[in-house]
């Protein structure tokens, strides 16, 4: 270290000799505080996106670096929110990231007493033969001597944070399975 | 809503910077109270006492906006001779019919005139024009419809004064005439001095000039008259001209991201995409029968016909064609509610055997939580999709009912499915908020491990299923097999791609190219559209939910940022905000009006109404659909055009909002003989549903406290998106209640320290908060404690505590089958809950001391 460079580092010097005579700007930053980055200036991507909680709708971006979500902020292009988030929005990397979330399918057998692990295509593949078989077992063709073509074997429940993409899709599907109990929390 | 929706709140902020004045209604004072101008304490479940009383005054007062009302409501439209009003009858409408437990709506028509309602209950007139019998479903408001007139020719008769005796301005002022500020202090605790204050602050800020805008959520739906509430709300709006302008309006404050489009495109039982009924099971039923019974001759429901026969296009493709009905009959038939609710119950008696949980968590969330895992219990198999192990996904081995004794984790034969959900950053798709505005999220990310989006799973169990039967040549699977299904998939995953989805969902011409309106829906089969009020959305093959030009470079509408249904409009009805000739009711309030030169009509919005139908446009005698709506027909959705003051269709309980007391409830109904909504849905008994008794029935003093439950700024419905995450846990990390210090003093409860609650359901325990938030009221002369309650806990994640909805019984609107959340009775004593078989023990000795057994609280 130069002498002029241990001399610049000295705060009340910058006080006295720069811009900041008042010492509450430049002069009283330290060489780590003048150093700190935001931790989203190294990251590869901004991806636009929307809050999951309320209906309000604000907007997101999505800091990506390695593949990795690594920090999500209030978008300010957005008239809806201009950049702002509430305490859950901006716990949403947490929601993304964290470690409570599940990575792998479980199971549970009848009368079972903890969980087994079971893989995905073997899930789904067990999944949709109990479908078929619940559909086919509460299938009503008429009521009362009134048709109905449908079914009252299996029913469905969603939140009301899915895609309108997802539930057009699930309508689609029970409605041709015949099921009639597609609900959400719309109704809650 | 600075609770609840706090970025929005924002913007009632920036009104209140500008020198709106902001009212807040609220049992409790919240952030939002501490910013209002005004906070107004009142009872949970009076809300309609309450609106009811600011209806008495504007009526009484003349503060009504005249012009409005005159133009644009059906205020001056001449009722039947036979209707009779509550006040006439003690508390029911004509056409009540107690075998049943129903209403004949027929009295409720206009005279001479038959019309359709343009949401709710629109299978109600199937029978009569089609001579057609429904399948009889007791106790329910959707099997009525036998008899009355036939449709009607021409137009509503009119009293142009709306002075005749029985045209809806004067049979709603006799309505409300009770409903007096006096009234209203002993109902819903509003001392007079503030109630009148509200009545001038809302009536001096609503005319030509100046709007007022009521927001609301779930406080007002989830009651045994919820719908009426919203009603109430309406009728207050349209008399003061504060529908269809700028600053005005009903706004629903929803909670969740795309709750608004899950009801758009519904996953709920009773509908189709666009608000399409789902068909009920007649007899003779097909296309057009379903047609004449469900649209309306006019308005925009004229078209519904080209609606349907494009969904179903987009659904069975080449398979859908004139000859078969467009394959019509394979639409699965409702005998009545099969409401989540309902579905509860068939999973109790054996009929409903698997049961899909997509990021819904009612083993906590939902109402009366121990019948719904009682329910689940009851399961051939279950699939959970979430982030976390939510209780819903763990009962059989944690639930309540395990600690209890009276589930044994053995003797459950559930077998359950958890599957990993795919986060909003790990998915493309699109959110339709609050204010019917669709944005565009972007994946950023894969999901990991075994982590997949609901649109993966869909379409892979469908793909799945679908191969399964391929060879099948039951008539049974014809609707799987005819289904299209060949969405396309990318990546090592296989996810399909969401924009193809939203592209089925705008609609495609014959030609397959994208439609950029659903004006060009046809009823011939030329067209395909997934959901007709989202049509637009995908206009010349853009992504128009992915519009982001930012605010900042925008005028006041931001109409480039997003789509908002229907055609990127921001105000719906907003022909309203001109006067009948077209100008702007005051240039402060202008928002669009009639260009006379150019011949069309323009303005800041785009325009909710057919843009060169002038003013003054008399439709030809002989017009149907949006072509019979004449230019001053504002309301374009309405089978009339007009704004309805009084609702001759479309509701189970009644045209008129009227005070009934909630179904547990302290205090006797001091408007009409009737204690509760004769008509409220009521589901079959059962020994962990009881009721309790009401004000002036022996056992109420048992329950003596008013209860509601709520949201923290902190957390998230049920927690399954809040209660795993670390910050959020920190800011609320547990279960609490909110009682005031008279109600502490009464019953020993110790700030911090724990309060036992006890309902005809459950007992459940919780911290206690000592506060004024919870002001004390004086209720029918007497001091009532309410005890406020957070609902979002459950006893697994980081935050934890006894779910509140443990208490909530199941009397639901019969309109909507909506639980009575927001209102009920309870008792709370110090100290912590039994544990064991003990916590059963004391509400059984609860329930014996209030006398109560299956027929308490179920009468008329």
């Amino acid at each position: 270290m130069g002498v002029r460079t241990w001399i610049d580092s000295w705060p009340v010097y910058r006080q006295l000799t720069g811009t900041d005579p008042l010492g509450r700007g430049a002069a009283a930053k330290s060489g780590p505080s003048g150093r700190l980055a935001p931790r989203v200036a190294t990251a590869d991507r901004v991806v636009k996106s929307v809050c999951p909680y309320c209906a309000v709708g604000c907007g997101q971006n999505v800091y990506v670096e390695d593949g990795r979500v690594t920090q999500i902020e209030g978008d300010p292009d957005s008239p809806v929110s201009r950049g702002r988030l509430c305490p859950k929005g901006a716990a949403s990397l947490q929601l993304t990231t964290g470690g409570a979330r599940e990575h792998r399918v479980l199971y549970r057998r009848p009368h079972g007493t903890g969980w087994e692990s079971l893989g995905l295509d073997t899930a789904m593949d067990m999944i949709a033969d109990r479908v078929i078989e619940a559909r086919r077992a509460g299938w009503q063709w008429e009521v009362d001597e009134t048709r109905t073509r449908r079914t009252l074997g299996i029913a469905s429940l969603g939140g009301a944070t899915l895609d309108n993409e997802e539930n057009y899709l699930i309508k689609k599907l029970f409605t041709a399975m015949g099921a009639v109990q597609i609900e959400n929390q719309a109704r809650i | 809503m600075a609770e609840c929706h706090p970025v929005g709140f924002q913007w009632v902020m920036e009104a209140k910077a500008r020198g709106a004045k902001v009212i807040h209604v609220d049992p409790r004072f919240t952030r939002t109270s501490a910013m209002a101008d005004l906070h107004v304490p009142l009872r949970a479940g009076s809300d309609i006492a309450f609106l009811g009383g600011i209806v008495n005054h504007v009526l009484r007062t003349g503060a009504y906006f005249r012009d409005y009302v005159a133009a644009y409501t059906n205020g001056p439209v001449i009722l039947r001779e036979d209707f009779r009003d509550t006040e006439d009858l003690d508390g029911v409408f004509s056409g009540f019919d107690a075998g049943n437990r129903g209403y004949d709506p027929s009295s409720w028509q206009y005279r001479g005139v038959d019309v359709q309602a343009a949401s709710g209950q629109r299978d109600l007139r199937f029978e009569k024009l089609n001579e057609s019998p429904a399948v009889p479903e007791a106790a329910r408001g959707e099997s009525h419809g036998a008899g009355g007139p036939t449709i009607g020719e021409g137009e509503p008769e009119r009293d142009e004064t709306m002075t005749h005796p029985r045209c809806v301005l004067q049979v709603l002022k006799r309505h409300y005439a009770r409903y007096t500020p006096e009234m209203v202090e002993r109902i819903c605790g509003v001392p007079q001095d503030l109630f009148r204050q509200v009545c001038d602050l809302v009536t001096e800020n609503s005319g030509r000039d100046r709007t007022t805008a009521l927001a609301y959520a779930v406080g007002w739906t989830q009651h045994t008259v919820g719908v009426q509430y919203i009603r109430a709300a309406s009728v207050l709006q349209s008399l003061l001209g504060n529908i269809g302008r700028p600053g005005g309006g009903i706004l629903a404050l929803r909670g969740h991201a795309s709750i608004q489009g899950s009801t758009d495109i519904p996953t709920l039982f009773n509908l189709l995409p666009g608000y399409i009924p789902m068909p009920h099971a007649h007899q003779k039923q097909d296309l057009d029968a379903f047609v004449r019974a469900d649209a309306a001759p006019k308005g925009h429901w004229g078209n519904m016909r080209a609606y349907l026969v494009s969904l179903l296009k987009a659904y069975w493709g080449d398979a859908a064609t004139a000859e078969n009905d467009f394959c019509f009959d394979y639409l699965p038939r409702l005998t009545g509610s099969h409401s989540t609710y309902e579905t509860v119950m068939a999973q109790l008696d054996g009929t409903c055997k698997g049961y899909f949980l997509m990021g819904e968590n009612p083993a906590v969330g939902s109402a009366n939580a121990k019948l719904q895992r009682l329910g689940m219990a009851n399961l051939d198999w279950l699939v959970v999709r979430d982030f976390s192990l939510i209780e819903s996904a763990t009962w059989w081995k944690d639930g309540p009912e395990t600690e209890t004794g009276e589930l044994r984790t053995e003797d459950i034969a559930t077998e359950v499915f958890f599957l990993p959900a795919a986060a909003h950053t790990e998915k493309d798709g699109s959110f339709t908020n609050t204010q019917r505005l669709l944005q565009w999220h972007h994946q950023a990310v894969e999901p990991p491990g075994e982590a997949r989006s609901d649109l993966w799973f869909t379409f892979h169990l469908g793909r799945i299923v679908r191969e399964k039967l391929a060879a099948s040549t039951d008539p049974m699977d014809r609707p799987l097999l005819d289904l299209t299904w060949d969405y396309p998939t990318s990546g090592a995953l296989a996810e399909p791609d969401a924009e193809a989805v939203l592209a089925e969902i705008n609609g495609r011409d014959a030609e397959g190219a994208p439609l950029s309106g659903s004006e060009q829906l046809a009823d011939d089969g030329s067209t395909s559209c997934g959901c007709w009020i989202y049509c637009g959305v995908h206009a010349g093959g853009v992504n128009r939910a992915d519009r982001r030009t930012p605010g900042d470079r925008q005028d006041w509408i931001a109409a480039d940022w997003g789509w908002a249904w229907p055609a990127n409009r921001r105000v719906l009805y907003n022909r309203a905000s001109a006067d009948p000739d077209g100008r702007p009711w005051s240039e402060r309030k202008a928002l669009v009006w009639w260009d006379a030169e150019r011949g069309e009509w323009t303005g800041h919005d785009v325009p909710d109404f057919t843009k060169d139908k002038p003013p003054g446009h008399v439709p030809a005698k002989d017009a149907t659909g949006p072509e019979a709506l004449s230019g001053t027909d504002a309301f374009i959705m309405q089978a009339d055009g007009k704004a309805w003051l009084f609702a001759p269709s479309g509701l189970t309980d009644g045209p008129l909002p009227t005070h009934y007391e909630p179904q547990d409830s302290p205090f006797p109904n001091l408007l009409y003989g009737r204690q509760r909504n004769p008509v409220r849905h009521l589901l079959p008994p059962h020994a962990d549903n009881r009721y309790q008794p009401s004000a002036g029935e022996p056992g109420s003093e048992v329950f003596p406290y008013v209860a509601t439950t709520y949201r923290l700024t902190e957390h998230h419905t049920a927690g399954g998106m809040s209660r795993w995450q670390p910050y959020l846990a920190e800011l609320q990390p547990e279960f609490f209640c909110e009682v005031p210090p008279g109600l502490a003093a009464e019953r020993g409860l110790t700030h911090t320290g724990w309060a036992t609650i006890v309902s005809a359901r459950a007992v459940i325990e919780a911290r206690v908060l000592v506060t004024d938030r919870m002001a004390a009221l004086t209720v029918h002369g007497r001091r009532l404690h309410q005890v406020g309650l957070p609902y979002h806990w459950g006893p697994n994640g980081y935050s934890t505590g006894d779910a509140a909805n443990e208490l909530l019984h199941l009397s639901l609107d019969p309109n909507t089958h909506i639980q009575e959340a927001k209102a009920f009775a309870v008792d709370i004593r110090p100290g912590r809950r039994p544990r064991g078989p003990a916590a059963r023990e004391l509400v059984l000795r609860y329930r014996a001391r209030a006398g109560i057994d299956a027929e308490t609280g179920t009468e008329l």
